[in-house]
């Protein structure tokens, strides 16, 4: 059976308009043969939930540069849950400082990637995430 | 868009259609077989071609051949004197250093006011104000967008209480100050200037800069709010106050520096902000205005990236493009409207979080190139800004660069120091003329409206980002010590804000809204809606708002009830 399609939704929550890394991440993951869907700007955590939960996404990529991490991530975590689809690993790229690190990991996000990351790290990162994902919904 | 105009520039050897081949001297291309070549065969070039960070490619050595069409006089010419291409003073620094300007803000009010007056302190020459999200987006911090970026990214401004407490203790007759605001720059500027009149400063006298440029937002930064047309009419109705209230002050700052941070090439941002610039000309000239008039009130505001001689042909090409756009299209008469003044900031996208230490290099040599480039005023990023906003120490030590190079480097010895090197004036001359193919080609899709509604240059630079970003993951562009030379990282020291800031600063919102007359601010607010329907210049009606304490958040839900908003279609 030929491997189902990964599908992430990239999205850049909070009123940020830097979407440079947004959007060379969507590509990457697309040309990766991932399907990308790409919310556009200044979306709620509330909007995000929604549209990872009806797109039967299998892992949501955040991009956050203002520095409104801290809340926004949490945020979305919870709101996910609350929607069906607290099994939808996030990740998130921006401008984060390392002390923030481990508290949005045990906030329920499960990458933090930094400026430098290369795209490749990040292509295999969604990768594994989406197959781990796949293979425990088989096996439920 | 598959029209790609920088591509299809060659430096190196090919002929370009329509133009002089290149006729290499005896003595050049005896050197060639001579020399060149036996070396080439012992021991080949590190890299078969050789390019800019922006991909432009670059000739292994320049020499007469390459500028024998170049005229001195009419096309290098003498500083303060048309073509500009040496700097728009005649006596460049020996006359006067550039303003040293370090953009910040951050948090409340006061946490900003104390940051200002210590850079101010430590002998910076001009403030340059950072507002955060909210405020860039006409919310108030009380907002529920707001939550988790108040005083974040900038310093947070909901009213004019704000503002007067932004500037205590800081004379606005003696200061110069530049605001990073867009989309509400018209409300913003009117809270600054009612807090000068408050201090008794002469309007007339005053100087500064309010950012003002909405195209740039719908290229590259993204903090628009309304749609083009009435966004453009805000802009054209600041230039027209300006002219007749403000006479010193700068009414627009046309960037480039957002542009290139979204990703673009050099000569693409040369390009979209020049074509920006003669958007704004075109649309106040409509307006019935004068260009020389407005035209002197008009500056800029580039990047200085990491690639030393492009970034130096860029400013040296921007001046020589502004002179000829002018002149010919605008048929303007005033030589301080010919000539282009600008901002540099050192390019934030090419700090790295690794290895922080190393930006504090990166930036000393993209302030060279500045300065080297004629710039008016400077702006040093600090070494921890890939984690956060710059701790006091990182700020200090980004001001201190700019003041080694104006007083220990010797290069402010003499006007255009690089002027007449072979491959400075070749290459000024190749990105010259690859701005204005992409200016044309623009000019063919009806101007720069027309061309970000068709999303052209936002595509243009989501293509030269990835393709940048491609070759880094490549190793075909290195960076230190991220895709080569990478190491263990010592953490550093970065300033936090917390979420204490959104709750002071939404307490002051509260008192503000308590203590002000809200029949006044209805009063006034119905004042603007009104004005914003028909074609009013909406300037002091806003002023007007905001003297009764409206608040930021409020003047721009009349407008947008007026207006309406902006969607962009992403492209991805």
């Amino acid at each position: 059976m030929a491997e189902k399609k990964i599908r992430v939704l990239i999205a850049k929550p909070g009123l940020d308009g830097h979407d440079r890394g947004a959007k060379v991440i969507a590509r990457a993951l697309r040309d990766a043969g991932m399907e990308v869907i790409y919310t556009g700007l200044r979306q709620t955590p509330e909007m995000i939930a929604s549209a990872a939960a009806q797109e039967d996404v299998d892992v949501v990529g955040l991009s956050i540069l203002s520095g409104a991490h801290n809340v926004l991530c949490p945020e979305l975590v919870r709101l996910l849950k609350e929607k069906g689809a607290g099994d939808v690993p996030v990740v998130i790229g921006g401008i984060i400082p390392e002390g923030d690190i481990p508290g949005l990991k045990q906030a329920g996000i499960a990458g933090v990637f930094l400026p430098g990351t290369s795209t490749q790290e990040i292509v295999d990162f969604v990768r594994t995430l989406a197959q781990k994902r796949h293979a425990e919904n088989n096996n439920s | 868009m598959d029209d790609k105009p920088e591509r299809s520039r060659r430096a190196g050897g090919a002929a370009i259609e329509g133009e002089t081949p290149r006729n290499p001297s005896a003595g050049e291309r005896e050197w060639e077989a001579r020399v060149l070549q036996p070396t080439l065969e012992k021991s080949p070039e590190r890299l078969s071609e050789f390019t800019t960070v922006s991909g432009h490619p670059i000739r292994r050595l320049y020499t007469p051949a390459d500028v024998a069409d170049l005229d001195f006089e009419r096309e290098i010419g003498f500083p303060g004197q048309p073509p500009y291409a040496r700097g728009i003073h005649p006596t460049m620094y020996r006359g006067r250093l550039w303003t040293m300007r370090q953009f910040a803000g951050f948090g409340t009010p006061e946490d900003t006011n104390q940051r200002f007056r210590y850079l101010l302190e430590q002998g910076q020459t001009g403030l340059s104000v950072a507002f955060d999200l909210p405020t860039l987006m006409g919310y108030d911090s009380d907002h529920p967008l707001s939550e988790g970026e108040v005083g974040k990214c900038g310093v947070a401004i909901s009213s004019l209480a704000d503002m007067e407490t932004l500037f205590d203790r800081i004379p606005l007759a003696d200061v110069t100050t530049s605001m990073t605001i867009n989309s509400p720059a018209a409300v913003i500027w009117a809270m600054y200037l009612a807090v000068a009149e408050k201090q008794g400063a002469d309007w007339n006298k005053i100087s500064g800069t309010i950012q003002n440029d909405i195209l740039k937002e719908y290229i590259a930064q993204k903090e628009y709010i309304y749609p083009p047309a009435p966004s453009m009419r805000l802009v054209i109705d600041t230039f027209a106050f300006g002219v007749e209230r403000t006479p010193r002050f700068n009414v627009i700052s046309i960037s480039g520096y957002h542009i290139r941070e979204a990703g673009s090439t050099a000569i693409q941002e040369l390009a979209f902000t020049l074509r920006d610039g003669m958007e704004y000309v075109e649309w106040a000239l409509r307006r019935g205005m004068d260009v020389d008039e407005f035209g002197p009130r008009l500056s800029f505001f580039f990047n200085s990236h990491n690639d030393f001689f492009e970034e130096i042909a860029k400013f040296r090409a921007a001046r020589r493009i502004w002179h000829q756009a002018t002149r010919e299209r605008y048929g303007a008469k005033n030589a301080r409207t010919w000539a282009l003044r600008f901002h540099t900031q050192t390019a934030g996208c090419s700090l790295t979080a690794q290895q922080p230490y190393n930006n504090v290099v990166r930036t000393a040599l993209q302030a060279l190139a500045a300065v080297l480039g004629g710039t008016q005023s400077l702006h040093t990023n600090s070494l921890d800004e890939a984690w956060a906003l710059p701790t006091e120490f990182a700020a200090t030590l980004a001001l201190r660069t700019q003041q080694i190079i104006a007083h220990e480097s010797g290069v402010t010895n003499t006007a255009d120091p690089l002027g007449g090197s072979y491959f400075v004036e070749s290459l000024t001359g190749e990105v010259e003329r690859g701005a204005w193919e992409y200016i044309e080609k623009i000019d063919s899709l009806g101007g720069m409206v027309a061309a970000v509604e068709r999303g052209y240059p936002q595509r243009e630079i989501a293509e030269a980002s990835y393709r940048y970003q491609m070759a880094v993951d490549r190793k075909e562009k290195i960076i230190v010590g991220v895709n080569e030379y990478a190491g263990e990282d010592q953490p550093i020291e970065i300033l936090k804000i917390d979420e204490s800031v959104a709750r002071r600063q939404n307490e002051r919102l509260q008192k503000v809204r308590d203590d002000r007359s809200q029949e006044e601010v209805s009063r006034r607010l119905q004042a603007l809606r009104h004005a914003a329907e028909g074609d009013a210049n909406l300037m002091p009606l806003i002023y007007d708002a905001v003297k009764a304490y409206a608040t930021l958040g409020e003047i721009c839900d009349a407008m947008r009830e007026v207006f309406g908003t902006y969607e962009e279609v992403a492209i991805t």
